[in-house]
């Protein structure tokens, strides 16, 4: 075809996943905060990995000759036990690496659980909108107007005090955000032309839904599942202080704090430094998702 | 003397891969009272340039001009203050998009009265009874009721003209309209240029109209700049534009219209404007020309005499026959 | 018309019950309100009409994404109504649609071999080689090198994006082929292009369009018959020549006399409407352009009028201009 011929110069641009890949670190490395989070979270996770090796006593290992023995810098403190050690004699840095793991690991199993479950509702919401739909909706509807950790007790009081069920009780509170997330970014899509053009071409439902109009509306969802990583940790280790999280002697950032609350005066550091963790690692994710934000975000523009 | 005057307009904006020269040397001038065209297609840097001109580009942009005047002022050396008190009364803008040029928020009387507020300092009853008055002018049928709406109880048509009677309340000298009537239906865009017009007339107005619409150009304007990726390609008085086009750039968009083709088959232009990575070197317009020579390919042409429609082509056309060709090539 | 009709519409209605308000009653749009028409091989049907004159829906309701209200839809002889599930799908594979905005109809996340090859995916059990093969093929036929197979819509312009919308709609070799505002969003250079394009695949494919658009010089020059609709209805029916030498409902008139003609030596006698389209909830009674109309009496207020052959065109007017 003549037309065709002298159009096709442009374009020198790198094509598939790596230039994508690439254009993603390009906007995410501007933002400085982020870099710094993503370092932190990367160094957490190998900690957490390799505990292990790197911890040097055993998380439940108690030494009777040494409790509440204060961080090396103190006085009384050695370098046998860097971060001192807490009331029953148990290392505290040996205690906060192998917490590392918890904290992730309830991280990843709550933001899967919100996100798998959320994602489907969301999407079934939002395609088939009508009776479906504001079923769903009010149902989030309810949970979100319980104050979420208020209700995390409840969920938890009626399964029973342990990890497992606060990580179920944290995914069912974060929920609505998920599903309130992608039912909207659902219908955004679905009143655009490719969606209809699918339609047209013979597209059903199920390949519809999952494969066309799905991964158009990620973005806005991997941000939330980075910033709701930190909320489930949190939110963890404050089911843990309140005794309805991991049981002791589980190294769980947020139990230990309870554990140590009666030596508040007489040893900080034994409440101080798993705050500190928490704190860290929550900072760091947030920093991270913002980052995440500003990279996918004008992308959904551009598209 | 000229309204405005502009003297090699450029406008480059920084972006992520470098500098992209979105205006390229563009000269504008206009008296009182006039009426001009500025037709190019998307990318051609039409809107940039009169954007840049009223000082609206982000920060990304830099605009440099040889000269860049309005009544006798110099645009370039001015204040932001003084430029301020310019912008919006004596040069005011209207855009594509008159459903999102309203703030959705503010009843039209309050966003009418706004700028009579700070242009003009009006009292209260004054400024209503210019808004009642100025959306009479615009042929808003009950006014007074009209005041109290909000923008999204207003048809596209309507907001136009709420747009228009925003942009002449301060009677300004000089409307620059981008695209005011590509967003609205045939009969309602036939509305909107004879207000345009009248307006234009009543007020002593001058008018530049930014469209890529070939026919609204014929219809409105006096004069004529055609504007290929970011350059002014041609500049000519209306009949001899569309009689006699200078540039064959002109001349191919004519030929492309489907009204003015004689066979089934229009005669089309191949490829693309180029953008920022495929900018050819020397004249921009090479790649997709019939006359191409190896001097187009290699070095910039100079404009064209007046009477030749300032083109800027190594061998401007004159009746379809390119001047001074080599090949002594015939129009087809 | 000698040949069978592969598309035949016939008093074709569509209505939408919608909310005016939180908690509102319901009101009835007639968004199509008894559109009657035929469409025959390699031939091209001109649909015109301002925003809101139901162009749109008649584009749904052909292409199968929704069902007619009332009315029936013939495609290749079968009613659509009341086909089992299998014909309809085979059915569906006739009729294929290219939109407006080539940036909104290309799902962004898909290369475009990819949505090349979907239609055959979900349509046909052709293996990948022979999928792969036959989207390249058709990737040459509208003007793409198959080089191109592994893009992101992102890096094309908006007239090789058509290009890809159009190839995607050929795909599964239909008969009729839905044409919603093809040019509209592009540049005229551009436009151009594409409606060569277009020219070229009916004539080798001998495909039927229907045509939509507002654009009245695309339509002089692409059409071979023309159906002016105004608020759901079409008022105005005939060949491009007749509508376009001698019309007879004041609408298409005025419309005619609007649309901006780049020349500029030409006498302008445009007839300015006043007033905008009423709101298709509550038309008002009778003829539906009579609050704008010159020509309007009583009667216009009171019924609607039936369709009629005046001169050439068949006209719903009850003074037809001659």
């Amino acid at each position: 075809m003549p037309d065709g011929v002298a159009q096709q110069v442009i374009d020198f641009r790198p094509v598939g996943r790596m230039a994508l890949m690439r254009e993603f670190w390009a906007y995410f490395s501007e933002n400085r905060g982020a870099v710094m989070g993503l370092c932190f979270f990367v160094a957490i996770i190998i900690i957490a990995l390799f505990a292990d090796f790197i911890a040097p006593h055993l998380p439940n290992e108690q030494y009777r000759e040494a409790f509440l023995r204060p961080p090396f810098w103190q006085d009384g403190g050695s370098l046998e036990f860097p971060l001192g050690t807490d009331a029953v004699g148990r290392d505290m840095l040996s205690r906060l690496i192998y917490g590392a793991r918890f904290s992730l690991f309830i991280g990843c199993v709550v933001v899967s659980i919100a996100l798998v479950v959320g994602v489907v509702l969301g999407l079934v919401a939002g395609f088939f909108r009508g009776r479906i739909d504001t079923a769903i909706m009010r149902l989030m509807d309810i949970i979100l107007a319980f104050p979420s950790l208020l209700l995390a007790l409840v969920l938890v009081a009626i399964l029973g005090p342990s990890l497992i069920n606060a990580m179920i009780a944290i995914a069912i509170v974060q929920q609505p955000h998920y599903v309130r997330l992608t039912r909207a970014a659902v219908m955004g899509e679905m009143s655009k032309d490719y969606v209809t053009a699918a339609r047209v071409i013979g597209v059903r439902r199920l390949r519809l839904m999952f494969v066309t109009i799905l991964p158009n509306c990620m973005a806005p969802l991997i941000v939330q599942a980075a910033l709701s990583f930190s909320t489930a940790i949190l939110d963890a280790a404050a089911l843990g202080f309140l005794g309805m999280g991991a049981q002791p002697p589980t190294p769980e950032w947020g139990t230990m704090l309870a554990e140590a609350r009666e030596f508040i005066l007489r040893a900080w550091w034994v409440v101080t430094l798993p705050g500190c963790a928490i704190l860290l690692t929550v900072l760091a994710i947030n920093l991270m998702g913002d980052g995440l934000r500003d990279a996918l975000d004008p992308k959904l523009k551009r598209s | 003397m000229a309204l405005l005057d502009i003297r090699n307009l450029t406008v480059a904006f920084q972006t992520g891969n470098g500098m992209f020269t979105a205006v390229d040397r563009v000269s504008v001038s206009l008296s009182e009272g006039e009426v001009v065209s500025i037709v190019g297609e998307s990318g051609s840097g039409k809107s940039v340039a009169m954007l840049a001109m009223m000082g609206l580009l982000p920060w990304t942009a830099r605009v440099t001009a040889d000269r860049m005047e309005f009544d006798g002022k110099d645009l370039l050396a001015m204040g932001s203050g003084e430029k301020r008190r310019i912008i919006g009364r004596e040069i005011t803008m209207i855009f594509q998009e008159p459903m999102s040029s309203l703030n959705p928020c503010f009843t039209v009387g309050f966003q009418l009265t706004e700028a009579l507020k700070t242009h003009l300092r009006m009292g209260r009853k004054e400024r209503r009874e210019r808004a009642v008055e100025l959306l009479n002018q615009v042929g808003i049928p009950e006014p007074v009721k009209r005041l109290s709406v909000f923008p999204h109880q207003l048809s596209g048509g309507m907001s136009q003209r709420v747009m228009i009677a925003m942009a002449i309340a301060c009677n300004p000298r000089l409307l620059i309209a981008d695209e005011p009537t590509t967003a609205l239906d045939v009969t309602i865009q036939a509305q909107i240029l004879d207000l345009l017009l009248k307006l234009q007339q009543d007020n002593d107005m001058a008018l530049v109209l930014i469209t890529h619409d070939m026919g609204v150009v014929a219809e409105t304007a006096k004069r004529v700049m055609v504007h290929y990726a970011g350059q002014q390609v041609e500049h000519q008085e209306i009949g001899g534009l569309f009689a006699n086009p200078h540039h064959p750039y002109t001349a191919a968009l004519l030929a492309a219209l489907p009204e003015r083709a004689a066979s089934k088959k229009l005669p089309s232009i191949a490829g693309v404007v180029p953008g920022q990575f495929d900018r050819p070197t020397g004249c921009l317009f090479s790649p997709r020309c019939r006359f191409v020579t190896d001097l187009c390919r290699s070095s910039e042409p100079p404009p064209a005499p007046a009477e030749l429609g300032s083109a800027l082509c190594h061998y401007p056309l004159d009746d379809g026959v390119p001047l001074n060709h080599p090949d002594g090539k015939e129009a087809v | 018309m000698s040949q069978e009709a592969i598309l035949q519409a016939r008093d074709l209605k569509r209505f939408y019950r919608v909310r005016r308000a939180a908690f509102g009653p319901k009101a009835v749009l007639k968004a199509l309100n008894g559109a009657t028409f035929d469409l025959v091989n390699g031939r091209t049907l001109a649909v015109v009409g301002e925003s809101g004159c139901g162009k749109s829906t008649l584009a749904r309701l052909v292409t199968m994404i929704e069902t007619p209200t009332d009315g029936t839809l013939r495609i290749c002889g079968n009613d659509i109504v009341g086909s089992s599930r299998a014909t309809r799908r085979s059915l569906k594979s006739k009729v294929q649609i290219v939109f407006q905005d080539p940036y909104g109809s290309l799902n962004p996340r898909q290369k475009i071999g990819h949505a090349l090859e979907e239609p055959l995916l979900v349509n046909t059990t052709m293996s990948k080689q022979e999928r792969r093969r036959s989207a390249k093929e058709m990737m040459d036929f509208v003007g793409l090198r198959p080089e191109q197979y592994d893009r992101y819509p992102h890096m094309f312009s908006g007239g090789q994006r058509q290009r890809i919308a159009i190839a995607r709609a050929l795909m599964l070799r239909p008969e009729i082929l839905v044409l919603d505002e093809p040019v509209s969003a592009l540049d005229v250079s551009i436009q151009a292009q594409i409606l060569n394009l277009l020219t070229d695949l009916q004539e080798q494919l001998n495909l039927a369009y229907l045509f939509i658009s507002h654009d009245l010089s695309v339509v002089k020059h692409i059409a071979d018959e023309v159906m002016v609709m105004y608020l759901g209805v079409p008022i105005e029916m005939g060949s491009r020549q007749a509508i376009f030498e001698q019309p007879h409902h004041p609408y298409t008139e005025a419309l005619l006399s609007a649309t901006p003609m780049a020349d500029p030596f030409r006498v302008k006698k445009r007839i300015v409407l006043h007033g905008e389209l009423p709101s298709p909830i509550d038309p008002p009674p009778g003829c539906s352009f009579n609050p704008r109309c010159p020509r309007a009496t009583d009667i216009c207020r009171q019924d609607f009028p039936e369709m009629r052959q005046v001169g050439k065109t068949m006209v719903a007017c009850y003074h037809p201009l001659d």
